[in-house]
């Protein structure tokens, strides 16, 4: 009873983290890229400073909005918190993995995603509509190639459970597993492509017809744009785990000791750190896509998840 | 005592046919009672009562809702029905003496007959309490209640009595009660050539099917001693003739289930039909032709083969995508949701395919799984059609309108609606905490579980499949987000919708809201719904899930906790911590409550709903990636003005998407039968003396023949 309930204790603790720490990757990721492109960097606090602002004002809500249209970033930023419990940040072994496992938290990603996209519909604006539109489409085409490469996983290690899958993992050693390799590059396109980061889409643009994610939300502000602000840092912090404690888990805790938990903590605030370096260059070096390019992006990450499970019926399956 | 209530429930919903007929017999009725309390003088109480009823404009009323009681009644015994023997566990039979002589009507109550029964019961229940309401739109003399009536309760008569047969005979007789009533509701508004049209072909269809199912009964019957189901099951078939016909059943139930490419009639008859029909129809009928194939095969022939699973999986990875993909691009609310029920049976029949890969490589507990999962969507689909298609009729109701493009804006009009609509969205784009996703989440489970094959194929065959089953339900989530963004959010398109105000029949809200909650319900708790299949797959398949233990009411595990859990409540109490504490936390503050100000026009004022995004713009972007799934006919005619012809006066957008198995299956079976009917129209040549030689000739071969 005492282990159980000091493993719902490291859970908590452990979404408290997730969504503590979700702005710190986002200030990172900018500052990175700020040098990269030669200019002068905010600080890395810059994102906690802005939601708080964000947070105190008072937002401005259109006359034509309904209930759903306030009540939206609540559920957004609900349904993405519960989707980080899923994920294993500092320690494996987590009983929120075991309430809901990895298609739940697909799942998840996807109710958040249609509140998004009906709060971009709710106030009746072409550019609402067109964010909506957009975003549906991408990422209707981006789940399948998730589950792919997550599939890999899951047959990998037979489970469909996150904390124990990466247990699997760990106790497996350092084997290079085709299937893995390509798992990954699927991974990363598709994160790239659902965290709304360039080539499919730009955060930090402002001209209206290439927007998809910041179409959507163009209405909100004050506290409902502070919590889905939130919500999409925490998304990006959530793929970054999601690729560096699946494919890298080593230095995460499995023992629920101090010591433990605190290298865990360590280890992936390194791995995110380095992560998010490599995004950073990326997003320096590549220009962004054209929409309609976006599809070719991402049957090749749905190809790279299929060679992945293929690998691994073919090439790795005991038998 | 089960029986009872099964004959019950077909008894009531009879009745209630037959008492809609009273519609136009309210002068006879009054002359009878006349007599009756001239004959035996009674106190005056009940008199009074009675002529009070049958006063001119409370009888129509008072009628209407005692048609519906019954079969509201009926729905509810067929509700019991179905508990009692799932519960009980038990196999009831019985004899009817009707029918042919030397075959009386064969009835047997299975657990797999009592599960199809608790879902008809439920939607009919739903259903009858969401019709009196419905109904009193339609003009007495245009569309006569007597007619919808009567053929209401044929059609779920008929309905309860194919799940009860137990014999070739008696399934075919109750399986053409069910089509023709329902032709007759297809046909209902007739006035208007293509509702006729629909009816026609879904008639054609229906019979077609019903041709192709004798047919497999005969083959089955062909290699057993009489048409019982016992006689059916005893028969051993060599592989051959079962494949044989178990294509045949797949032809003919699979017509009825809407599947691709047979599944053309679905969207033309479904929007045609009153609706609380459509939602029978779509929410229900598929569902019995689902039992259809599910008994035929799993049951009659018994020993299924792996090979029928592919088929099953590849025709319902096709249903399914092209289900959703053509849904996505309709229009009319009521069509997309019947496109959108090709795509659920594609996913009910990818599964069960699944199911029957296990079953017939030694795996038959994962096969339950598969069973599970397939049953599973069955019950669910006819939970949040029948709550969708509801909505459709209240929208139409209130609006009169059916055209997406033309709505928006009702959640502020119609938002008890609208909170309905959305909860069936939610459940149909299988979001966690409804019932869709549960049995997503199995489809995925089971598909998961492809390791312990041996067939390589098969081995990488199946998570390509499970791929499509990812990409279907994200198409899914995108399809419904533009339904509910379009009808219920953004501002009016139309004058009607402009007006709209919520539905006032309490009786109309109580049907959908029945379903809404149940959605919900076995969303966060499945283990009851899953317990019941686990006692279908018991007896039929002689399997249960791996793992009865892990079934409580709080977890979902159904292979082994260590491979795979979901605790729909502990998600939902999570759900609602995060919520509240992100709530409290913004909310403390009054200062800071909501300015309402106008919408951002990027400056340049006037903005009109015209300028929100329609249907076709929503779905732009997937018509022009899948755009080899469609005949898409797209033109863009601009009409010219000024001195040289070059300043644009107004711009026709023109937009038409078409199935592409019209031009390349029933468009050539169409021209092979009209060049068939020129051939055999050569002979006739409508000279009586050519008739009567070829009389002749018949007679002198029959005679040579003989001899």
């Amino acid at each position: 009873m005492g282990d159980q309930l000091m493993n719902w204790l490291i859970a908590i603790l452990q979404t408290i983290l997730f969504v503590a720490l979700a702005p710190l990757l986002a200030g990172w990721v900018k500052c990175c890229k700020c040098r990269l492109q030669n200019r002068k960097a905010p600080s890395v606090l810059q994102p906690y400073r802005d939601l708080l602002k964000l947070t105190y004002k008072q937002p401005v809500v259109s006359e034509q909005a309904s209930w759903l249209f306030t009540k939206a970033p609540y559920i957004i930023f609900s349904a993405t918190v519960l989707a980080a419990t899923v994920v294993p940040l500092i320690a494996v072994d987590l009983p929120t993995s075991a309430s809901a496992d990895v298609i739940v938290m697909v799942g998840f990603f996807a109710f958040a995603r249609f509140f998004l996209a009906l709060a971009g519909l709710d106030v009746g604006t072409a550019f609402g509509g067109m964010g909506s539109s957009r975003e549906m489409t991408i990422s209707s085409l981006a789940e399948p190639a998730m589950l792919m490469a997550i599939f890999t996983l899951t047959m990998t290690a037979s489970t469909t459970n996150l904390s124990l899958a990466i247990a699997h993992v760990l106790n497996e050693g350092l084997v290079l597993r085709p299937s893995f390799v390509f798992a990954l590059a699927a991974l990363v396109l598709v994160a790239v492509a659902e965290t709304g980061r360039i080539p499919v889409d730009n955060p930090a643009t402002h001209l209206e017809l290439t927007m998809i994610h910041e179409a959507m939300i163009l209405e909100y502000s004050g506290r409902h744009l502070a919590l889905i602000e939130w919500a999409s840092q925490l998304k990006l912090m959530l793929y970054g785990v999601l690729i560096a404690n699946i494919f890298f888990p080593w230095g995460i805790a499995e023992t629920l000791s101090i010591q433990a938990l605190g290298y865990g903590l360590l280890a992936i605030m390194g791995k995110l750190a380095v992560l998010a370096v490599v995004l950073a260059i990326a997003e320096t070096l590549v220009a962004k896509m054209r929409l309609f390019r976006v599809q070719e992006y991402l049957s090749f990450a749905y190809l790279l998840g299929l060679l992945g499970l293929l690998s691994h019926i073919i090439l790795e399956a005991a038998r | 005592m089960i029986l009872v209530l099964a004959y019950s429930a077909v008894l009531l919903s009879f009745f209630s046919g037959l008492l809609g007929l009273m519609m136009h017999q309210r002068r006879h009725i009054l002359l009878f009672s006349q007599h009756w309390f001239k004959k035996f003088p009674s106190d005056n109480s009940s008199q009074s009562v009675l002529t009070g009823c049958l006063e001119a404009r409370r009888f129509p009323v008072l009628l209407r809702q005692a048609v519906f009681v019954l079969l509201g009644l009926s729905g509810v015994f067929a509700v019991l029905a179905g508990l009692s023997v799932l519960i009980g566990k038990e196999v009831v039979t019985d004899q009817l003496s009707l029918g042919l002589p030397w075959l009386p009507w064969h009835v047997r109550f299975d657990c797999l007959s009592g599960f199809f029964f608790l879902i008809v019961g439920i939607a009919v229940s739903a259903v009858s309490l969401y019709g009196p309401g419905y109904v009193n739109s339609y003009q007495e003399n245009q569309h006569p209640f007597a007619i919808l009536s009567l053929f209401t309760g044929l059609f779920v008569a008929g309905m309860l009595l194919v799940l009860l047969a137990d014999d070739a005979f008696f399934f075919m007789i109750a399986w053409e009660l069910m089509s023709v009533a329902s032709y007759f509701l297809v046909a209902f508004q007739h006035e208007n050539s293509a509702n006729r049209r629909a009816a026609f072909l879904y008639l054609l269809m229906a019979e077609v099917g019903a041709l192709a199912i004798i047919l497999g009964f005969g083959v089955l019957a062909s290699f057993s001693d009489g048409f019982t189901f016992d006689a059916l099951r005893a028969s051993h078939l060599s592989t051959t003739w079962a494949s044989i016909a178990f294509m045949l059943a797949l032809l003919g139930f699979g017509m009825k289930a809407g599947i691709v490419p047979v599944h053309v009639w679905l969207p033309e008859a479904h929007p045609v039909a009153p609706s609380h029909i459509s939602a029978l129809m779509s929410g229900v009928m598929l569902k019995v032709a689902l039992y259809g194939l599910i008994r035929f095969c799993f049951d009659l022939i018994g020993d299924v083969q792996w090979q029928w699973g592919v088929v099953l999986l590849i025709l319902g990875t096709i249903s399914a995508l092209g289900g959703i993909l053509y849904a996505m691009m309709q229009p009319n609310l009521k069509r997309l949701l019947a496109y959108s029920s090709v795509e659920n049976i594609g996913i009910i029949f990818m599964v069960l395919g699944l199911s029957m890969i296990f079953m017939s490589n030694g795996h038959p507990q994962l096969a339950a799984l598969g069973f599970l999962a397939a049953l599973f969507h069955a019950f669910n689909h006819a939970l949040f059609k029948n709550l969708l298609f509801l909505g459709a009729g209240m929208i139409h109701h209130q609006t009169h309108e059916l055209n997406i493009d033309m709505m928006g804006g009702l959640i502020k009009k119609m938002p008890k609606t609208s909170v309905l609509f959305l909860i069936g969205c939610m459940s149909i784009s299988s979001l966690p905490l409804f019932n869709g996703f549960v049995s997503e989440w199995l489809a995925f489970q089971t598909a998961l579980q492809v390791d312990v094959l041996d067939n390589g194929v098969l081995r990488s065959l199946i998570p390509v499949a499970a791929a499509a089953l990812a990409l279907t339900a994200a198409l899914a989530a995108a399809c419904f987000v533009k339904v509910f963004g379009l009808i219920f959010l953004g501002q009016p398109r139309s004058h009607h919708c402009d007006k709209a105000h919520e539905v006032q029949d309490k009786g109309m809200l109580a049907g959908p809201a029945l379903l809404a909650g149940l959605c919900f319900l076995f969303g966060i708790f499945p283990g009851p719904v899953i317990s019941l299949i686990n006692g279908v797959s018991g007896q039929l398949l002689g399997e249960t899930l791996p793992n009865d233990a892990a079934l409580g009411w709080l977890w979902l595990a159904p292979v082994s906790a260590n491979q795979a859990s979901y605790a729909p409540p502990l998600v939902l109490i999570g759900a609602l911590i995060a919520g509240c504490i992100s709530f409290w936390y913004l909310r403390r503050n009054p200062a800071t409550a909501l300015r309402i100000s106008e919408t951002w026009d990027c400056g340049f004022g006037g903005l009109t709903p015209r300028m929100q995004y329609s249907s076709s713009a929503f779905t732009m972007p997937f018509r022009r990636i899948f755009a080899k799934v469609w005949i898409i006919d797209e033109q863009i005619d601009k009409d010219m003005q000024g001195a040289m012809n070059q300043d644009v006066a107004a711009v026709h957008y023109h937009l038409q998407i078409q199935d592409h198995s019209w031009p390349r299956l029933y468009h050539p079976i169409e021209h092979a039968v009209n060049k068939l009917a020129q051939l055999v129209g050569r002979i006739q040549t409508g000279n009586i003396r050519v008739y009567l030689g070829y009389s002749f000739a018949t007679l002198l071969l029959l005679l040579w023949v003989i001899s």
